[in-house]
């Protein structure tokens, strides 16, 4: 196997990285691939908690690197799923308990055991960040439809471009369509206008998405909401997959956006 | 190693520090910064710094490298002067401004003048993204946008054949002469020499546009031809 090192970044926090990565983690490991997340958030772990693992761990990433575990241990089985895996970040340590080259070489170990490695990126755009995509073969960055999530976004693709990291994909999340017909929220055509990147997905507003986040159990197991689906649908455009956009995807123009005409 | 303090030399400025490289490998000057950073801790804490690095030149990796290491130390480096064009360039990219102090209006004027016979112009064949800064003495030319966050500081004029919705700022050094153009500016953040200039009805300013001052009052002409 060659895993796929897929980074979840934004720039700002709180915009729904942890929530991404449970999420379309669980809906690759669902269709049968082999899935290992990463929590790289050191210091402020949650996946855990996102993904309802959390009395479960035992050895971290920090334990991997410095030599305390054997990758294999510190990888803890999902209690869905079988093939999908945790590795946690650690909670009593910083963000420089790991470089680059640490990620690196963790993740070049997963590669030939699993299908897809995701990492969730903490906030901001230094140390944890450099961290997090050093060893990304591609990177999808996330926003809300909110004016300062999306200026975050634009400097975080910016660095990712002058990386050589090459041009990310867009995940649009907590979308309101009600809102977007009243203009009372950015458009997803909007925040494409401005960012200017491929979008893979948009998610809807969803408060079924903070229940699932409370209890550890992600929505997009859940095959009646439709966050869910929306997450389902980019896990499956990852694997390359042409997947229609939902109705609420597509606001007025945006079809026009992604298929280059002009509205 | 050299004495670390032949390597680097540190100067108060009037908003924080001006550190200089001496002339040495980096390894070394790296070396010796480290040093003195771990030296006087107390006094580097919480500093902004400008780096003035001569002819170093340094790619995005090694610069975003430093400016993490320094973060970690509580050093907040904000600008990078170098002689080298990739260093400027390199800074540009991670948003550090390339210069420490405008020169006084009179002497850019000047050195405007001085120049106008050689190419003062910089092309920049891509969209600036937010956290971007860039600043040139002579005119600059943007293929692309300037996006919300980014900023473009020219000594002369500022064409871009794209949207403005980041900061312009023409004509820097102080010359009124200077003007902005740009094919959407109705979210536009400009200056003109010492003018701000306050957008007035929003619809004519979605189509492109030339923007001057004349007689110390903005100017919008439509950007065509006639
Ligand atoms: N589509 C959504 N609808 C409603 N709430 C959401 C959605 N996505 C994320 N959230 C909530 O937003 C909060 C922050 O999400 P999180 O994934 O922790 O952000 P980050 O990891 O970027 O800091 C969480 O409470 C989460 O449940
Ligand atoms: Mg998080």
């Amino acid at each position: 196997m060659t895993a796929k090192v897929v980074t979840i970044t934004s720039g700002k926090g709180g915009v729904g990285k942890t929530t991404a990565v449970a999420n379309l983690a669980v809906a690759l490991a669902a269709d049968g691939a082999k899935v290992v997340c990463i929590d790289g958030d050191i210091g402020l772990r949650n996946l855990d908690v996102v993904m309802g693992l959390e009395n479960r761990i035992v050895y971290d990433i920090v334990d991997i690197i410095e030599g305390r575990c054997r990758l294999r241990q510190a990888m803890i089985r999902d209690k869905r799923l079988p093939e999908l895996y945790l590795i946690p970040a650690a909670q009593t340590r910083d963000k420089t308990a790991v470089s680059p080259s640490d990620m690196i070489r963790v993740c070049k170990e997963l590669r030939q055991e699993v299908d897809w490695v995701l990492i969730d990126s903490p906030a901001g755009i230094e140390r944890g960040f450099k961290n997090s995509i050093a060893a990304a073969d591609s990177v999808l960055v996330i926003t809300n439809p909110e004016v300062s999530a999306v200026r975050d976004a634009d400097r975080v693709i910016g660095i990712l471009e002058a990386e050589g990291k090459g041009s990310p994909q867009l995940i649009l999340n907590r979308l309101n369509p009600a809102m977007v017909k009243k203009h009372d929220m950015l458009s997803a055509e909007d925040v494409l206008d401005l960012l200017a990147i491929k979008l893979i997905g948009v998610v809807p507003e969803d408060s079924g998405v903070i229940v699932g986040t409370n209890r550890g159990n992600p929505v997009a197991l859940d095959p009646k909401s439709r966050a869910g689906q929306a997450f389902r649908n980019i896990a499956r455009r990852m694997k390359g997959e042409e997947v229609p956009f939902l109705d609420l995807e597509a606001g007025d123009g945006l079809w026009s956006k992604l298929f280059g005409r002009k509205s | 190693m050299a004495d670390p303090n032949s390597l680097i030399s540190i100067k108060g400025l009037r908003d924080g520090l001006l550190v200089t490289l001496g002339n040495a490998p980096w390894e070394e000057l790296r070396g010796a910064l480290m040093e003195q950073i771990a030296a006087r801790q107390s006094f580097f804490q919480g500093a902004r710094v400008a780096l003035d690095v001569g002819a170093q030149i340094f790619h995005v990796n090694d610069l975003s490298e430093l400016r993490d290491t320094l973060s970690e130390r509580g050093i907040n480096l904000w600008a990078v002067v170098s002689e080298s064009p990739t260093t400027e360039q390199t800074s540009q990219l991670l948003g550090l401004a390339t210069r420490i102090s405008k020169p006084r209006p009179q002497e850019i004027t000047q050195a405007a003048s001085a120049e106008s016979g050689q190419q003062t112009s910089l092309f920049i064949g891509r969209t600036l993204r937010s956290g971007t800064r860039i600043e040139f003495g002579g005119h600059v030319t943007v293929l692309g946008d300037i996006n919300p966050g980014a900023e473009v500081i020219a000594g002369g004029n500022v064409i871009v054949w794209g949207r403005i919705r980041g900061a312009v700022h023409a004509g820097a050094n102080g010359d009124p002469s200077s003007a902005v153009c740009g094919l959407d500016v109705s979210a536009a953040q400009m200056r003109i020499a010492g003018e701000v200039v306050e957008a007035p009805d929003q619809a004519e300013l979605r189509n492109p546009q030339k923007i001057s001052v004349v007689d110390g009052r903005a100017r919008f002409e439509s950007w065509s031809a006639e």
